[in-house]
This record gives structure tokens, sequence and C-alpha cells, in this order.
């Protein structure tokens, strides 16, 4: 018995053990210590698992050796691991960044708090991807969202509290849509396996029970995943809550959620029946569009910087939707890079916002006139993962842009890519508001050069240069989206 | 018709209460009675899950000669689970209530709104 054999258990229960750890040792040098060895374990091992399900296909492992269908399996294919790279790389880069941040925004007495609650945030995220059961899959989400309205509502601003109690109860019915959904398909199937309960909805696939779980759980995990118009709570969490949180959540969370949608409507449901069967595509195309140029637009008029990303993340999440509604491999993995690029992109910008706030507690326009003369490095960073946002050749969100691109041309429709352009400009508009302020006004009398800290400084450019890097080598973020897109595909045949 | 009535008798209520809980979280502004809400809307899907699984004269699966009706267990198994969390849902929007409390001096959304609305004002206002 290796260790190699039970990574898909370590990815989860690291993370999960070290968050009471840091409750217990109360102690905020020791709860950083000890949550940043597991975070920094967990990306150990979701790269081992990302090498392993690229030799075998898939990683199965069955907790407590009970075999599935019975007991509860874990599942790694192509897109886990390429969600789970993703998750704990971001929590990896995000938790040093924290213990420089929080020292600002939060009081230390509550420190060790803040990282357990991050450990189990990074667990219950984790747990949604790895897991191959339906119930748990409510579980992990569950734990992920508890521990997310909690770091939400550690921000300083009393918005924050509003913003998080918004989230819960938006969030709550959201998870109960989800489990009535799973309860239905549990009623016709008699499993809750994901893959065994995808061949016995075989023969039930157009009962009215299916239909009504498909629909519960499509508009449950929407509203986790802020699909327009189920977006509202989205903007003033990101806004209020502190700027690590804030960095951590828009690269993961949303992200994951999409992560449950694809996983069923490809795996579970079958694209013949999503696709075929029943006008879901065109709903979602049409939503998608809806946020690609809805929320685009109001992130424009946009007066509070972190507001402005915020809404800019639910424009974001239309690509990503909308390559999902083409059906076809070329769509799906343009939305599985598009998760990763602006995962990334987005957390690099939250970041150096973060060092922004040292300045005042909300990062309003008014505040960064002449930034860039006082924070050039955190500016430049901004501008160049806004590049990637906007989708300029070279960046990261190129790449994610041109292959929906493609994906449009190969069903032949045309308008589409007028679309995708256009509303790229408006991402011009919305950095150019930035760029504007922070770059071509005169920062006020007597302010003085202000950099940022390196702990600060460090993990944010180091995001900004993997959405250069992602964008000029391609070789692991294409690869791997091929190979899971069409891994996807073909099982939902 | 009542044949049908008695017949999903259990259906019925989880789904009245499963509309009554969400009707009562979007109507009503006061975050307690929000929660109040939330708590009924969850509780209807625990007899979504238990109701199916119980069979009339059913026991608990017992190998054993006398036993030879069996209940399923896992939905039991699945809703204490979920009863988990919605008391650890419940019990944190309460806490988040209650500094939302300390922190607006009201648990009214509207009045929450509003407060909210010209703090962004007067943030606007400077620039």
């Amino acid at each position: 018995m290796s260790v190699a054999a039970h990574l898909p258990a370590l990815q989860v229960i690291l993370p999960l053990l070290s968050a009471p750890l840091a409750v217990l040792l109360r102690h905020r040098g020791f709860a950083f210590a000890i949550v940043t060895a597991a975070t920094w374990g967990a990306f150990a091992v979701s790269i081992g698992l990302w090498m392993q399900a690229g030799e075998t296909g898939i990683v199965s492992y069955h907790i407590g050796n009970w075999a599935p269908p019975w007991g509860i399996e874990y599942r790694v294919d192509r897109l886990a691991s390429f969600v789970l790279v993703l998750i704990s790389g971001t929590a990896t880069v995000v938790l040093p960044y924290s213990r420089a941040s929080i020292e600002r925004e939060i009081p230390s007495e509550l420190h060790y708090l803040y990282y357990a609650m991050f450990a189990l945030c990074l667990a219950g995220l984790l747990g949604i991807v790895i897991t191959g059961d339906a119930f748990n899959v409510f579980v992990f989400l569950e734990i992920s969202s508890l521990s997310t309205y909690v770091l939400i509502a550690l921000g300083r601003d009393r918005r924050a509290l509003a913003a998080s109690f918004r989230y819960l109860i938006m969030g709550t019915i959201g998870a109960t849509f989800f489990v009535i959904g799973i309860g239905f398909l549990y009623l016709m199937t008699g499993t809750l396996n994901l893959v065994d309960m995808a061949e016995r909805l075989r023969s039930v696939e157009s009962s009215r029970p299916v239909l009504a779980a498909l629909a519960f759980i499509t508009v449950g995990v929407s509203l986790k995943l802020a699909l327009f118009p189920l977006h509202q709570w989205l903007p003033n969490a990101y806004a209020y809550a502190p700027s690590a949180a804030t960095a951590f959540l828009a690269a993961t969370a949303t992200k994951v959620s999409i992560y449950v949608l694809i996983r069923f409507w490809f795996s579970v449901f079958g694209e013949s029946l999503i696709f075929h069967k029943l006008p879901l595509p065109d709903i979602l195309l049409a939503l998608s569009l809806a946020a690609m140029f809805a929320a685009s637009f109001i992130a424009i008029f946009q007066n509070n910087l972190k507001r402005l990303f915020a809404y800019s993340s639910v424009g974001q999440i239309g690509y990503i939707t909308l390559g999902m509604s083409f059906d076809s491999v070329t769509g799906l993995q343009a939305s599985i890079l598009h998760l990763f690029n602006h995962g990334i992109a987005k957390a690099a910008i939250f970041l150096l916002i973060g060092g922004m706030v040292a300045f005042s507690a909300a990062p309003t326009f008014d505040k960064l006139a002449g930034l860039a003369k006082r924070m050039p490095f955190t500016c430049f960073g901004v501008v160049i993962a806004g590049l990637s946002l906007i989708g300029v050749p070279g960046t990261a969100g190129f790449v994610s842009k041109w292959y929906l691109i493609l994906a449009a041309m190969e069903k032949g429709q045309f308008w589409l890519v007028a679309a995708i352009l256009l509303s790229s400009l408006l991402a011009v508009a919305y950095v150019w508001r930035f760029v504007e302020v922070a770059y071509l006004k005169p920062p006020p009398e007597g302010a003085s050069k202000q950099e940022a800290p390196l702990g600060l400084l460090l993990p944010a450019w180091l995001l900004v240069i993997a959405s250069i890097w992602f964008g000029l080598d391609t070789s692991f973020t294409v690869g791997t989206a091929v190979e899971a897109a069409q891994q996807l595909v073909k099982v939902g045949q | 018709m009542t044949g049908g009535l008695i017949e999903h008798f259990s259906h019925i209520i989880a789904v009245l209460l499963m509309v009554a809980g969400l009707y009562v979280v979007i109507a009503r502004g006061n975050l307690i009675k929000k929660l109040v809400g939330l708590s009924i809307f969850q509780t209807s899907v625990y007899l979504l899950y238990i109701a199916p699984a119980k069979l009339l004269g059913g026991t608990a699966p017992i190998l054993a000669p006398q036993f030879n009706l069996y209940s399923n267990p896992l939905p039991h198994v699945l809703i204490l689970t979920a009863i988990v969390v919605g008391v650890a849902t419940l019990a944190l929007g309460l806490a988040i209530a209650v500094r939302i409390k300390e922190a607006y001096s009201t648990i009214e959304e509207d009045e929450i709104t509003a407060l909210d609305n010209a703090a962004q004002v007067a943030e606007e206002a400077r620039s």
C-alpha cells in the first residue's frame, strides 16, 4: 500500500483535518503554518492525481474499501484533475498572501478562524470535484458554502454582513434545490453513484421526475455559479469580503459550480437528453449572451474597483456557459479552458486590489487617481491581467476565446463570433476605466510612492505571470482541456 | 380524487411546506422570518426523502427470520446529514443576523438596503 494509491482520499483529508487543528491551536502563527502545509500538500496531491489520471484516464478510489455503487467512490477523470489543480493551485498562492493581507483587514484575534474557514472551504471545493457520489456533492457543497459565508462576513465593512446574509439565503435555496433534484434521481434510480446513476437513467430518461430533477439541479447549481440573472448575491459578496477571500472565491467557488453543472449535464443526464430532446442549449445560449453583455455593461459604470471586477466575473461566466451550450467538443474545451484561464486572471486582479486597500477601506475610483505613480507594479499587474480578461493575444484569455470563436464557427453561427468580439470591447471599456484613472490622472498633492509590500506583490505577480505563461505555452491547459472534453462527450453518448 | 389525495398525502404536505417556506423567504423582509422560512423549506425536503423510504409494516433491515419486510435505511441516513447541514445553516444565519443587528441597528431588509444605498451614494458623491 503506497501513498500514491491513496491520493484521492488525501486530497480532501489534508485540508479537512487542518481546519479543526487550526481552531484547537488558537494561535495564528501555528494555524497559518498548519493550513499552509495542508494546502501545499493538497496541491502536490492534485498534481499527482493529474498525472495518474493522464496515464489511466480515470482514477477510482473506494472510500473504506466499499465497492461502488454501495460505497462512496472518489472518481478523478481528466476534467476533475484539471479543476483540482486550479483550486489547490489558487489556494497555494492565496494563502501566503493572506498572512500579510488579513493583517490589515481582520482583527488579529480572529486570524486563526480565518485560516480554519479557508481550509474548510478548500476541503469542500476539492470534495465537490473529486467525489463520484451525488449526495456527497451536496454535503461538500454545503461545507464549502458555509465556510464561504463566514469568510465574506469577516470583511471589515458592515455591508459584508448584509452581503454574506444575502448569499446565505440564496446559496441555501440553491443547495436545497440541488438536493431536491438528487432526491428525485435517487427515487428513480435507487443509486447515488453518478456513474451507476447515468446508466440507470437511460431507461427512464424522459419520465417526469427525471425532468423535474434536471430542472431543480440546473436552477440550483445556476444560483451557485451566478448564471445571469441569478447573480444578485455575487457583486456585494465579492466587493466587501476580505481581499484574500475574494481572490480565492472568484477563482474557485463559481468555477466549481460550473464543474458540477458540466458533470451533471454531460456525465449523468447525458447530452442526448440535454441537447436533443430539450431546449436547454437555447436557454443557456440566451442567458450567456445576456451575461456577456449586460453584466459587462454594468461593470463599466461601477465606482468601486472590486465591484467592477465582480460584475466582470458574471460576464466572464457567460463565456464559460456559452461554450457549454454549443454541444461540441470544441465548445466544451473552450469552456474548460476559460474556466481555468479566467480563474487565474481574476485571482491575480483581486490579489492586486488587495494591495491597494492599504490606502482606503474601499478601492473607489476617486482614491485611485494617479495610482500608477504610487504603486507602479500593482497597477501594471492589473493591466496585464485585465488584458487577459479582454482576450488580447499573448495572454491566457486569448487562448480560451480563440477556441470559443472556433466552436461558434464550427456551428456556422458567425453572428456569435461578432457577439463574442463585441462583448470583449465592453471588457476593454471597463479595464480602460482603471487605466484612465490610474495612469492618466495626476496623483493627489503630496502623495508619496507607496508600493504594496512584497508579501502581497509576489503571490499576485505569480498569477499575473501564469496568465501570460498559459497564453504562450498552452500544452498543459489546452492538452488537458481537449482530453477532458473528449472524455465527457464520449461518456455522454 | 379523495383517494389520490390520501394516497399522496405526504407528498402534498411536502410540497405545501416547500412552497410556503420559499414564499416566506421571498416575501418577508425581516431577517429572522426569512430564516424561519428557509428552515421550513429545508424541512420539506426531509419529508420528500423520508416518506418514499418507509414501507407500512417495514422494519429496519435486520437479518432475522421473523422479519421479511424492510424499509430502506439509506434515505434516513442521508437526511440525518441534511438535518445537520440545516441546523448549521440556521445557526450561522442567526449569528450573522445578530451581527447585522449590532452593525445596522435593524434586521429589516429594506432598511438595511436603504442604509447601504445611502453609503454608496455618499461614496459616489466624493468622486
